[in-house]
C-alpha cells in the first residue's frame, strides 16, 4: 500500500476508534434537550421536538442549584485540603532531610494499593458514630482531604529544581517558610495546575462515600442525588430518558468543559509521575 | 539534640506531619480496624454506647466463604477481571502507540479518548442503561441480532456489559499512562529497526511492548484494584447486582451487608478475602511482567 493512503486507513480507524469514545456524549447532550430521545438510529440528527422541560422536571426532583454547590463545597474542600497539605508534604520530601522521610515515602507507595472499600466499613463507623459527621460537608471531605498522587506529583516537581536557588534564598536570609511560599511554590505552578484539575474531578465525580454518609437531601452532591433519582424515582416521569440525560448533562458538563478549557495541564509524564511515584 | 532525633531539617517532619496525621487516620487505622472486626462478633452501637465485642476468630470468614451470594459475587468478579484487564491492557498499550505516532490534531483525539474518564460514572451509566436497554439505540441497530433478554437483564450479559462499560470508561486514563511511558521509548531503536527491514506489527512487538513493560504491570495492578472495588456500577446499571446476583460485586455485597443489614463483621471478612484476592492477583502479575 501506498504510504498516503496507509495514513489515511490509520487515522480513519483512530477516527473511528475516537467516535466510539465520543459518541455517547452526543446521545447524551442532544437526548437532554428532545422531547423524547431517540431509540432508532435515523432519528438521531433531529431536527424539531427541542424542549427544556427535562431540564425543569429533573430540578423540580433534585433541586440542581442546591446539589451542584454542595458538589462545589465537596470538590472545593478537597482541593484545598491538598493544596495546603500536599505542597508542605511534597516538599518536605522532595527538598529537606529529616528522619522518617523514607518510610513516608514507602508508606505512601503502599497507599495507593489499599483499595478504599476496605476502609469502607471502619471509616463509615468512624466518622458517623465517632465523629458525628454524618451529613455534613467535614464528613463528606475528611477521607480525601490529601489526595495521594497528587503529593507524588508536587513531590517530582519540587526535585527537578536547582539546590543552587534554595541555597541563595537561605543565604538571603529567608526562613524555610518563606523559601518555599517565595521560592519554590511560584517555580512548580504548571505542577499545581495539574493537581488542580485531578484532584477536582476525584471528589466532583466520587459516588460511594458520599452515598454512604449523606441521608439528608439538602446535602447531597449531585452524583448522588442523581443516582438516587435514577434508581428510585425516574420511572414515574413521563418522559424518564429525557430527564435522567438532562441530569447526567448537569453533572457531566461542569467537569468536561473544565477539562477542556485546561487539557493542556493533564499531560501524560506529569501523571504518570503521580501513579509511579 | 533534636538533629539526632528528628534529622538535619526537623522543619521537614514538622510540615509533613498534617499528611502523616491523615494517613494514620485516614489509611492506616481503619485499615487495621477492618481486620480486627472481623475476628469479632460486631454490631453498630448507638453514639456514646461502648459494647463488649466478642471474638469468633474465624467465624466471620466462616460466614462470608459459606454464603451462595458471596461466592457468587467472587465468581463474577473473576468473570469481571477476565473481560476487563486484559482489554483494558491491549485496547489502551495499542491506542497510545497510535496517539503517540500522529501528528496532526493529536490534542482533539487524545480529549476524546480522556473524556470518558474525566466524566462521573453516574452520567454514563444514566447514558448506557438507555442506549442498552431493551428498546435501546444498540438493540434497534442490532435488529434480529439483540440479545433476549437484553443486556442488563440478562443472567450471562449482565457482567460481561459492565466489564465493557468500566473498559471503555478507564481507558483514557491507561492510555495516559502508556502515553507517559512511550516518551521514554527512545526514538533510535524503531529507526534502527526501521533500516533492518521491520514492519510496524514488528517494530510493535519488540520495541514498544518491552519498552513499556513496566508500565503494563502498574496498569495490570491499578486495573486489578479498580475492579476488585466494583460497586457504583452493579448497584445502578443493573439495579443493585441484578438478573438474580448475576452481577453482584463482593463491595456490593459490602455495603449490603455492612451498611444495609448491620453485619459489619461478616463485611469487613470479605473485605479482608478480598484484598488477599487483589494481592495474589497482584504477585502473579508480577511475575508475568517479569523479564525472563
Amino acid at each position: 500500500m501506498p504510504r498516503t493512503l496507509k495514513n489515511v486507513v490509520f487515522y480513519l480507524v483512530l477516527a473511528l476508534m475516537a467516535l466510539a469514545f465520543f459518541a455517547p456524549f452526543y446521545f447524551m447532550v442532544v437526548g437532554a434537550f428532545q422531547e423524547n430521545p431517540t431509540n432508532t438510529p435515523g432519528d438521531l440528527f433531529p431536527t424539531d421536538g427541542w424542549t427544556l422541560q427535562n431540564v425543569a422536571s429533573i430540578n423540580e426532583r433534585i433541586s440542581l442549584v442546591r446539589s451542584l454547590a454542595n458538589s462545589l463545597v465537596f470538590a472545593l474542600g478537597v482541593l484545598a485540603g491538598t493544596l495546603t497539605f500536599g505542597l508542605l508534604a511534597g516538599y518536605a520530601l522532595a527538598r529537606l532531610q529529616w528522619r522518617g522521610r523514607t518510610s513516608l515515602f514507602v508508606v505512601m507507595l503502599g497507599v495507593q494499593m489499599v483499595p478504599f472499600q476496605l476502609l469502607m466499613i471502619p471509616l463509615y463507623v468512624q466518622v458517623a458514630s465517632y465523629y458525628q459527621l454524618g451529613d455534613t460537608y467535614a464528613g463528606m471531605i475528611l477521607p480525601f482531604l490529601i489526595n495521594t498522587a497528587a503529593v507524588f506529583i508536587f513531590r517530582q516537581f519540587f526535585r527537578a529544581l536547582p539546590e543552587s536557588i534554595f541555597e541563595a534564598a537561605r543565604i538571603d536570609g529567608a526562613g524555610e517558610l518563606r523559601v518555599l511560599w517565595s521560592v519554590a511554590i511560584p517555580m512548580v505552578k504548571p505542577a499545581i495546575a495539574t493537581v488542580v484539575l485531578i484532584t477536582f474531578i476525584g471528589p466532583w465525580n466520587e459516588f460511594l462515600w458520599p452515598f454512604l454518609i449523606t441521608k439528608d437531601a439538602s446535602i447531597q452532591p449531585l452524583a448522588v442525588a442523581l443516582a438516587n433519582f435514577i434508581s428510585n424515582a425516574a420511572r414515574a416521569e413521563a418522559n424518564p430518558n429525557g430527564v435522567i440525560l438532562a441530569g447526567a448533562c448537569a453533572l457531566a458538563l461542569p467537569v468536561v468543559i473544565l477539562f477542556c478549557l485546561f487539557q493542556k495541564h493533564f499531560r501524560p509524564s506529569d501523571i504518570g509521575a503521580g501513579v509511579k511515584g | 539534640m533534636i538533629t539526632r532525633l528528628f534529622g538535619r531539617q526537623p522543619f521537614g517532619l514538622a510540615i509533613a506531619a498534617p499528611y502523616i496525621v491523615f494517613l494514620a487516620v485516614v489509611m492506616a487505622y481503619p485499615l487495621a480496624y477492618a481486620v480486627w472486626i472481623s475476628f469479632y462478633d460486631y454490631v453498630f452501637a448507638a453514639p456514646g454506647v461502648s459494647l463488649d465485642h466478642e471474638f469468633v476468630g474465624l467465624a466471620n470468614y466462616r460466614a462470608a466463604l459459606t454464603d451462595p451470594r458471596v461466592q457468587q459475587s467472587f465468581v463474577n468478579i473473576v468473570v469481571f477481571l477476565a473481560i476487563n484487564v486484559p482489554l483494558t491492557v491491549s485496547l489502551s498499550m495499542v491506542l497510545a502507540s497510535a496517539l503517540n505516532a500522529i501528528t496532526r490534531w493529536t490534542a482533539a483525539f487524545r480529549v476524546a479518548f480522556y473524556v470518558p474518564y474525566v466524566t462521573a460514572s453516574v452520567s454514563l451509566i444514566g447514558v448506557w442503561m438507555l442506549l442498552f436497554s431493551e428498546d435501546g439505540i444498540v438493540n434497534s441497530i442490532l435488529g434480529p441480532l439483540a440479545p433476549s433478554p437484553s443486556w442488563l437483564v440478562n443472567d450471562a450479559l449482565a457482567m460481561p456489559s459492565i466489564a465493557l462499560f468500566v473498559t471503555w470508561k478507564q481507558l483514557g486514563f491507561y492510555i495516559l499512562l502508556y502515553l507517559a511511558a512511550l516518551q521514554a521509548v527512545p526514538r533510535e531503536l524503531y529507526e534502527s529497526a526501521s533500516t533492518d527491514g521491520a514492519g510496524a506489527l514488528q517494530r510493535f512487538w519488540h520495541i514498544t511492548v518491552p519498552g513499556v513493560r513496566s508500565t503494563t504491570l502498574i496498569v495490570l495492578i491499578l486495573s486489578i484494584i479498580v475492579g476488585a472495588n466494583l460497586f457504583t456500577e452493579p448497584y445502578l446499571l443493573t439495579n443493585g447486582g441484578g438478573p438474580d446476583g448475576a452481577s453482584s460485586s463482593p463491595v456490593l455485597l459490602i455495603y449490603q451487608k455492612g451498611i444495609q443489614q448491620g453485619n459489619p463483621d461478616v463485611a469487613s471478612a470479605i473485605g479482608v478475602l478480598l484484598v488477599i484476592g487483589v494481592g495474589l492477583l497482584s504477585l502473579i502479575s508480577t511475575r508475568l511482567t517479569k523479564e525472563s
